[in-house]
C-alpha cells in the first residue's frame, strides 16, 4: 500500500501543471475564478481548442480515437489540476458522454461524422433524457419516434437540457416501441438542433441563471442513420453513458478549489483583530469539511485504482456522488456565512426589478449566494442522492 | 498509488483472522471477559508463538521488524474479533516505545520477553486532568543518589493490572520544566498502588498511584523524550484507529445480515427503504473510515511531525464520527436484540464508545486540527 503518487504520476502532474501555467489564457482563468459566465460558451470552446491542439482533448478516450490513452489516475490528476488552476470545465456532454457512446456503440461512419466535432469542441452537444413525467424513473419516458421509411419522426418534450441553448446537437432517448417492458423499446438517436420543429425554451433558475431548458419536438425528422445501436436497444447505451457520466463525480478538484477560496475569504474577514478563519465556531466547520474532503479524495482514488481494469465505474461511484455533492454543497453554505449580510445584495434579482446600477456599490465581492442557490442542483441531478442510495442498497449491500 | 497489500501482508491478515476465529471466538470471549484477569494467558502466549507480539520489534533485536501497515492489518483483525488481550497497549505502544526510545541494554532486557509474551508492558502517561495534553504531566522524578524517586498519579491505564512493567512519563526535578522523561518500573515495586477497574468495552484498566517509588538510575529511558513520545503516541493512535475500523466494518456486515434475515410484516426488514438508505449511509461512513485508517497507517511514521499530527487528528475525527453514527444505527436496526448482551453488536458498540474517548475525543482532535489549519 502506498498513498503517494508514483514518480511517473508525480512527473505527469508536474507536466500538467506546467502546461496549465503556459497554456491557460489569463483572461479565461480570471473569469472562471470570478464566476463570470458572460462568455461561458466561448471560454469552454477556446479551452477545448487549446487542449485539442496539445493532443489532450479527450483524457478518457483510447488513442486510436484521438484520446490521450491516459490511465484513470492520470485522468484524475488532470481533472484535479485543471480545477485548481481555474480552467473552464470541458463540456461533459461531448467528451464524457456522447464520445464514449459513439466509440462503444457507433458505426465507423457515425464515428467519422461526429467524433471530430466533439474533440475540437466545435460541436456543442446536449442531453435529451428527462421528460416532465420521467425523472428518476427515466425508463418511463414517452417521447414518440415513429418510423417513416429511413427517418424517425419525433414528437414530445424533453426537460432539464443543460446548456441546450448553445447546442448544435442533442442525443435523445426516444420511444420506438411501447408494447413491452419500459426499458425495452427505447432508442438512442442524435438530432441536429437546427432541424425544423425544434423549439427551445430556457428555464430561469432560482439563482437567476439560464442553465437548463425545455425542448419541444414537433414532427422533427431524424435520419435512421443517426440511431446509435439497434432499434429498441437504446437503454443499453443510456446505462453505459450514465456510468461514464459518473467518472470523477466526486468533484474533488472543484471542491478543493472552492475550499481554498473559502479559507482565503475567511482569512480576509477580520473582526476585533481576529480573522474568521481563527474564529473557533466558524473554523471548526471549515476543519470538518476539510477532513471529510481529505477522506473522500482517498476513497475516490481507491475506487479509481480498483476500477482501472474496467471500462466504467461500478456502483461504488454512488458513494462518491453522494459524499462529493454533500461536501460541495457544504462548502457553498460556508461561503455564504463568510460574506454574511453582504451576500444579500443579489444582482440577478435587481435586474428583474430593473434597478440599474443600484447594486454595484453594495455588490458582494463574490457570487456566494448565487453559488449556494445553484449548487442545490448537485444532489438532484445525475441520479438524485436518494436514487444513489437505492443503488448502493441493491448493488453493493445486496438488499 | 497502490491500495493493495503484498502477499506477506495478506497472509498476516488472513492468519491473524484465522487464529482469532479458531481460538478467540465470541463464546470464548464471553468466558474470558468474566474471568479475574480479563484476558486469556493462553491466547496471549499463542499470539507470541505466531510472532505477532514481535511485529513491532526491529529485526536487529530479534523481532519481525514489520511496519505500520502490518500493525494496521493485525489491529483490524483484533478489532473485528473484539480481542481482550493487551495487544495495543503492550505489543504496539509499549513495545514501540522501547524499540524506538530505549538503549541497548534496556532493549535486550525487555524486548525478548515482550516478544514471547512472558512480559506485558504498558505506557502509563495520562493523568487526572491532563486531558491528553503532554504539557500537563505532573508526575515527578527526583534524583536520590543511585536512584530515582517517582511520585504522582496516572489515570485509567489500559491493561495496567496485567502488566509486569510500567513505562511512566514524569518530569525530572531540576531539569527543564518542558522536558518529559520516561522511566521503566516493575509493577511490583514498593510504593505503587493500583486501583483496578473494568472498562466499558470489557477490558481492564487501573489508576496508578506512585508514592516515592524508588528505581535505579538505569531505569530511565532516554533523556527528554517529548518528540519521541509523540511519535509513539501517533503510531499507537493509528493502531487504535485500525482496531476501531475492524469493529466498524464487522458491525455493518452484521447489520446487513440481520436485516436480510429478520422478517416482519411478511418481508425481510432490509427490504424497507427507510432502512436501506440508513445502511447506505452507514456504508459511506465505513468506506470513508477505511480511507482514513489507511491514511493514518501511511502517515504515522512520517518524520514530519506537523504533517503526521494533522492527518492523525483528521483520522481520529472522521473515524470517531463514523463510529458514533454506524454503531448507533446498527443497534437501532437490530432493534431490541441490539440492546442485549447476547449478540456481538452490543459489544462492538461498547468497543466504539471506548474508541471515541480513548487517546483524545473527537472534539479534542477536531480542535487540534482546526488550530493548525492555514489559509493556503
Amino acid at each position: 500500500m502506498d498513498l503517494n503518487y508514483s514518480s511517473e504520476q508525480q512527473n505527469f502532474r508536474n507536466e500538467v501543471q506546467r502546461f496549465l501555467a503556459e497554456s491557460l489564457p489569463q483572461d479565461i482563468r480570471q473569469r472562471v475564478r470570478d464566476g463570470d459566465q458572460g462568455r461561458f460558451k466561448e471560454d469552454v470552446q477556446s479551452w477545448q481548442s487549446i487542449l485539442h491542439q496539445h493532443g489532450w482533448a479527450a483524457p478518457a478516450w483510447p488513442v486510436e480515437y484521438g484520446g490521450t490513452g491516459w490511465s484513470k489516475v492520470q485522468q484524475y490528476i488532470f481533472e484535479t489540476e485543471c480545477a485548481l488552476a481555474d480552467a473552464p470545465p470541458q463540456l461533459a456532454f461531448g467528451i464524457k458522454m456522447i464520445g464514449p457512446v459513439l466509440i462503444r456503440y457507433g458505426t465507423p461512419a457515425q464515428q467519422q461524422k461526429f467524433l471530430p466535432g466533439v474533440l475540437s469542441g466545435t460541436d456543442w452537444w446536449c442531453q435529451g433524457y428527462s421528460e416532465p413525467g420521467s425523472g428518476s424513473d427515466l425508463a418511463s419516458l414517452r417521447m414518440q419516434a415513429a418510423r417513416e421509411d429511413d427517418h424517425y419522426v419525433l414528437n414530445g418534450q424533453k426537460i432539464w437540457n443543460t446548456l441546450g441553448q448553445f447546442a448544435d446537437w442533442i442525443f435523445c432517448l426516444v420511444r420506438t416501441d411501447s408494447s413491452g417492458k419500459p426499458q425495452r423499446g427505447i432508442s438512442f438517436v442524435l438530432v441536429d438542433m437546427k432541424s425544423p420543429g425544434i423549439a427551445v425554451r430556457p428555464t430561469r433558475l432560482l439563482d437567476g441563471t439560464y442553465e437548463v431548458n425545455e425542448i419541444w419536438f414537433d414532427n422533427v425528422r431524424v435520419p435512421v442513420a443517426n440511431r446509435i445501436g439497434e432499434e429498441n436497444e437504446g437503454w443499453t447505451c443510456a446505462k453505459f453513458l450514465l456510468g461514464h457520466e459518473r467518472t470523477n463525480i466526486a468533484g474533488i478538484g472543484p471542491s478543493k478549489r472552492a475550499l481554498l477560496q473559502l479559507k482565503q475569504n475567511a482569512a480576509g474577514v477580520i473582526q476585533d483583530g481576529t480573522s474568521l478563519l481563527e474564529d473557533a465556531l466558524f473554523s471548526t466547520k471549515v476543519a470538518q469539511v476539510e477532513i471529510d474532503l481529505m477522506a473522500l479524495e482517498i476513497t475516490n482514488l481507491r475506487v479509481i485504482v480498483a476500477d482501472a481494469e474496467k471500462r466504467a465505474p461500478g456502483p461504488e461511484a454512488s458513494i462518491l456522488k453522494i459524499r462529493g455533492t454533500e461536501i460541495a454543497q457544504r462548502i457553498s453554505e460556508l461561503q455564504l456565512e463568510v460574506f454574511g449580510a453582504t451576500a444579500l445584495s443579489f444582482e440577478s434579482e435587481s435586474r428583474i426589478a430593473g434597478i440599474e446600477g443600484a447594486v454595484s456599490e453594495a455588490r458582494p465581492p463574490s457570487n456566494a449566494s448565487a453559488d449556494y442557490l445553484n449548487l442545490r442542483k448537485l444532489s438532484i441531478f445525475g441520479g438524485s442522492n436518494e436514487i444513489q442510495r437505492n443503488i448502493i442498497a441493491q448493488m453493493i449491500l445486496g438488499l | 498509488m497502490d491500495f493493495t497489500f503484498n502477499e506477506e501482508q495478506q497472509m498476516l491478515l488472513d492468519s491473524t483472522r484465522r487464529f482469532i476465529a479458531e481460538r478467540c471466538g465470541f463464546e470464548a470471549r464471553q468466558r474470558v471477559r468474566s474471568s479475574a484477569s480479563g484476558y486469556s494467558r493462553d491466547a496471549w502466549a499463542q499470539l507470541g508463538e505466531l510472532g505477532l507480539l514481535a511485529l513491532n520489534i526491529p529485526e536487529a533485536d530479534g523481532g519481525m521488524g514489520a511496519g505500520a501497515i502490518e500493525t494496521m492489518l493485525v489491529c483490524n483483525a483484533i478489532g473485528e474479533g473484539l480481542l481482550l488481550e493487551p495487544y495495543l497497549s503492550s505489543a504496539v505502544i509499549a513495545t514501540h516505545t522501547i524499540a524506538t526510545l530505549a538503549a541497548e541494554q534496556q532493549r535486550s532486557d525487555w524486548l525478548p520477553r515482550l516478544a514471547d509474551g512472558s512480559l506485558i508492558a504498558v505506557l502509563a502517561h495520562d493523568e487526572p486532568g491532563s486531558r491528553f495534553d503532554p504539557t500537563k504531566i505532573q508526575t515527578t522524578a527526583v534524583g536520590d543518589g543511585s536512584h530515582w524517586l517517582i511520585s504522582g498519579r496516572k489515570s485509567l491505564v489500559y491493561h495496567a493490572p496485567a502488566a509486569g512493567l510500567f513505562l511512566l512519563t514524569a518530569r525530572v526535578r531540576g531539569e527543564s520544566a518542558d522536558a518529559l522523561s520516561l522511566f521503566a518500573v516493575r509493577s511490583e515495586q514498593a510504593g505503587i498502588t493500583l486501583r483496578a477497574c473494568a472498562t466499558v468495552d470489557s477490558q481492564r484498566a487501573a489508576d496508578i498511584e506512585l508514592d516515592r517509588v524508588s528505581v535505579p538510575r538505569a531505569a530511565r529511558i532516554g533523556v527528554d523524550i517529548r518528540d519521541g513520545l509523540q511519535a509513539v503516541l501517533d503510531f499507537g493512535l493509528a493502531a487504535l484507529c485500525a482496531d476501531a475500523f475492524g469493529a466498524l466494518d464487522r458491525m455493518l456486515k452484521a447489520t446487513i445480515e440481520y436485516s436480510r434475515n429478520r422478517v416482519q410484516f411478511g418481508v425481510p426488514i432490509g427490504s424497507f427503504q427507510a432502512l436501506q438508505h440508513r445502511m447506505a449511509d452507514m456504508l459511506i461512513q465505513v468506506e470513508q473510515a477505511r480511507s482514513m485508517c489507511y491514511l493514518a497507517a501511511s502517515v504515522c511514521t512520517d518524520p514530519d511531525a506537523a504533517k503526521r499530527r494533522a492527518a492523525l487528528c483528521a483520522a481520529k475525527v472522521l473515524i470517531g464520527q463514523a463510529a458514533r453514527f454506524v454503531s448507533q444505527q446498527a443497534v437501532q436496526i437490530h432493534g431490541g436484540m441490539g440492546m442485549t448482551d447476547e449478540l456481538s453488536v452490543s459489544h462492538y458498540f461498547k468497543r466504539l464508545v471506548a474508541f471515541e474517548l480513548r487517546m483524545g475525543s473527537t472534539d479534542l482532535h477536531l480542535e487540534r486540527y482546526r488550530r493548525q489549519m492555514r489559509a493556503a
